[in-house]
């Protein structure tokens, strides 16, 4: 008797597609920041902007320039156009595209085809004069050519196991991006918890939302008053908002459970990771982690994200010969 | 209806030239074959603008698509396009069959010669082929001999290379056993043309290529191991040697359409003599394997150490019977250049017929006389190495410095089996639209051929071009560049 072929999936593919999906988001991501950071710089004393600065570095994982000096110029090539920072866009999106080529097959044309062209516009771009003043249209079309990326992900591949990897690496990337940065500001950053800042420190608090895309999504529900306990529940624990650690933390468990359910395979480790992860935050109140230590909150966050991701490289993408026999 | 002669002078002809070889277009200077008339028409009624527009445009989208190939030995050494041309190169019905039925007896042939080189040898008891000529062969596997494989087939997957001589006659320049490349082009090629040319397509009556993935499953399935067909249907995989590979385009592109896995050699494992691939499900058994990595990469136990692009055990797991592979190991020993000089005698000795298709006179430099010839005339001669593709490791003649010339000289006296020559060839010429005109350049042919169930060939294949203006050189490797190519229904 014939039965029908079932679906297999590399554990290579899978590693690639995971791979690729953070490579981009983590693009995304700095895209994001750079961007909010230069309409912000406008508004603010140049004290405060390089201030800025260095956390920023900080929080992409960049190297900061070695003669301790930084400006606008330098920051922004270090952190777009320079290959040599394995954590600058061009370096994340060459990366991400690097990954998917060793995977074509697996992924639609329309995807593979998006994927190349955002890397062959950005790797033709060179630094310049003109361009930096300009370098906005840049982070926007990086943001954009993410954000078609998705879509064109979402509406042209199956939503199989596949599918679930590159949910898995964008969710991973994104909690573990989001807690960096909250962290950071949270500890660099002179707040009152229950007063809207005013001034300087009000134009932080927009920036740490802007960076998150969560400035309107806030407003929304908290109105335009910005206070940094709202601001810090918003971010941490908001269910509904898709670059909230909270539910970036629920699609990393979704994905986990699709996953496991689709190769069979027993997976505890990881799924409990992940659910543990997701039940603290469900049930945490803000003023608790504000009152325990945030930074120290953030930490821990992050470094379950860590072992979630350990777990899931033993499970699917590299395990021994003799525990993984099937037919 | 316009004067031919004068309206060869016509753009997008103006500058169009004639030589001493066959023209695909033109019978004599103006007057177009009767299968390129309507093209010929097409195209001077067109403004070259708008040709170049979708030059432009289909350049472009090879590039998004990344239909790309690896050049090595360059600094640069990474992606770059293959230059498609978008003047189709037409082939009539009567003239296709006739290449069809000379290489399915090829095929058939060489692979009647190989299942006997690795068994009996009968050819080589009986002196129709020299002992020594296979046994020195650099692609003889001794390790292959007295193994069975299904269906006796050494090459399932097999790309000829033809050329047409200034007489109009086509002629066999090498068959290529091992692991030919080139099938995406052909396919790629094709569907750009469809959209330059939608009319023009429909009203030729173009015989169809786009099943080739199909009828390229179905071949690799036709081979799998008995064993397998009453446990499950036959998994098949694609065996490449990765990204960085020259083809690796091609092999994602197979891989997709076939809807098979694309696995690395860090993907399979060797268990008791059973090959496995590693999936996040866990690991699963593979049948058939068509290989796009050399025999000498394959299983580092068996061939060469060093490969990290192998599979341990591989071998020992072929050898059970287990597995199979597509092509065969060892089949290099058929299209050795030298062996080359033989196959008309190959097909007489195993099918009793006189080969459909011509040979190109070779020079086989192991005998004295023939090496004497080829050392006085090596200006005028083209000289390959015998184990060689891709256009590497080559001399022609008329196109070389006294220098080149010396250094082969030296090559050809050091190890003569290396070598072979043959007469430079003219082959035939094409329009090309190359600087917003049409102009003349070489080409040749490759076509498919598929042994399985039985034999079967896509037809057409994939036309390549020498770009550059008077060279007789069309590897992608060498600045050469494709075109689609018509065979017509009728």
């Amino acid at each position: 008797m014939i039965e029908r072929r079932s679906t297999t999936m590399l554990s290579r593919v899978a590693d690639s597609l995971y791979w690729m999906s953070r490579y981009l988001e983590r693009a995304e991501h700095t895209a994001r920041l750079i961007d909010v950071d230069f309409h912000l710089r406008l508004d603010q004393s140049p004290e405060a902007g390089s201030g800025r600065w260095l956390r920023l570095l900080e929080a992409s994982q960049a190297p900061p320039p070695e003669d301790g000096k930084i400006d606008a110029a330098a920051l922004t090539n270090i952190l777009t156009l320079d290959k040599t920072n394995p954590s600058s866009i061009i370096s994340c999106v060459a990366a991400a595209r690097e990954n998917l080529r060793q995977v074509r097959e697996q992924c639609s044309t329309e995807m593979w085809e998006q994927l190349n062209r955002l890397y062959l516009q950005i790797n033709g771009t060179t630094s310049s004069e003109a361009w930096l003043l300009h370098s906005y249209v840049f982070f926007r079309a990086v943001q954009e050519g993410a954000h078609l990326f998705q879509g064109v992900t979402d509406s042209t591949m199956s939503h199989g196991e596949g599918w679930q990897y590159i949910q898995l690496g964008r969710y991973v990337e994104r909690t573990d991006a989001l807690a960096r940065l909250i962290g950071t500001q949270l500890s660099s950053v002179p707040y009152s918890l229950d007063q809207s800042g005013e001034g300087e420190e009000y134009l932080e608090w927009v920036g740490l939302l802007k960076s998150c895309a969560a400035f309107e999504a806030y407003c929304k529900k908290y109105t335009a008053e910005l206070r940094p306990l709202w601001v810090a529940e918003f971010l941490l624990l908001n269910p509904e908002f898709p670059h909230s650690v909270r539910f970036s933390v629920d699609m990393v468990h979704a994905a986990l459970r699709a996953i496991a359910e689709l190769t069979e395979r027993k997976a505890e480790q990881p799924v409990r990771l992940a659910g543990r992860l997701r039940a603290t935050l469900s049930f945490s109140q803000i003023d608790e982690i504000m009152a325990s230590g945030a930074h120290a909150y953030v930490d821990s966050i992050r470094q379950q994200c860590g072992q979630a991701h350990t777990a899931i490289h033993q499970i699917y993408f590299d395990y021994p010969v003799e525990s993984a026999l099937v037919s | 209806m316009p004067d031919p002669a004068r309206s060869l002078f016509r753009p997008p002809f103006r500058n169009y030239q004639f030589d001493t070889a066959y023209d695909e277009m033109f019978e004599a200077p103006g007057v177009p074959r009767s299968h390129y008339k309507a093209l010929f028409q097409t195209l001077l009624g067109l403004p070259p603008e708008e040709m170049r527009k979708s030059q432009q445009a289909a350049d472009l989208s090879f590039l998004h698509q990344g239909i790309t190939f690896t050049v090595y030995g360059n600094e640069e050494g990474t992606e770059r396009v293959f230059p498609n041309d978008l003047l189709p190169r037409i082939i009539p019905n009567q003239e296709w069959r006739k290449i069809e039925n000379g290489l399915t007896q090829r095929i058939a042939a060489l692979n009647l010669f190989l299942e006997d080189v690795y068994h009996r040898g009968r050819i080589l008891i009986d002196g129709v082929v020299p002992r020594e000529l296979v046994h020195s062969c650099r692609h003889f596997r001794r390790e292959m001999r007295g193994i069975t494989i299904p269906r006796g087939i050494y090459v399932s997957i097999c790309g000829t290379d033809l050329v047409r001589l200034p007489d109009g006659s086509f002629a066999v320049l090498e068959d290529n056993l091992r692991v030919p490349s080139g099938v995406s082009y052909m396919l790629a090629n094709r569907k750009v043309l469809k959209k330059v040319f939608p009319r023009l397509f429909r009203d030729y009556g173009v015989s169809p290529v786009d099943h080739y993935a199909q009828a390229l499953l179905a071949t690799l399935r036709a081979l799998s191991p008995p064993s397998s067909t009453s446990r499950h249907e036959p998994t098949v995989v694609l065996l490449t040697p990765g990204v960085f590979n020259s083809a690796y385009f091609e092999h994602t592109f197979l891989a997709q359409q076939m809807g098979i896995e694309l696995v690395e050699g860090r993907d399979l494992l060797v268990h008791d003599n059973v090959v496995y691939m590693r999936t996040t499900a866990g690991l699963k058994r593979v049948d058939v394997i068509y290989r796009r990595v050399d025999d000498d990469f394959i299983d580092p136990l068996t061939f060469r150490r060093d490969s990290g692009l192998g599979v341990p055990g591989l071998f020992n797991a072929y050898r059970a019977g287990n597995v199979v592979l597509a092509n065969a190991i060892g089949t290099g020993i058929a299209d050795d250049k030298a062996l080359y000089a033989y196959v008309p005698k190959i097909i007489r000795y195993y099918l009793g017929e006189d080969p459909i298709l011509q040979n190109v006179e070779t020079y086989l430099l192991t005998d004295r006389s023939q090496r004497d010839y080829v050392l006085d005339h090596i200006g005028e001669l083209v000289i390959k190495a015998v184990g060689e593709s891709g256009g590497y490791g080559m001399l022609i003649g008329p196109h070389s410095s006294t220098e080149q010339q010396e250094e082969f000289r030296q090559l050809i006296l050091a190890e003569p089996r290396n070598y072979i020559a043959q007469p430079t060839l003219n082959l035939s010429r094409a329009p090309c639209f190359l600087e917003g005109e049409a102009q003349a350049r070489h080409i040749d042919l490759r076509p498919y051929i598929l042994y399985g169930e039985n034999v079967t060939l896509v037809p057409g294949g994939l036309t390549r071009v020498a770009l550059r203006r008077g060279s007789l050189v069309v590897n992608s490797s060498q600045g050469g560049g494709s075109k689609d190519t018509w065979v017509l229904r009728a």
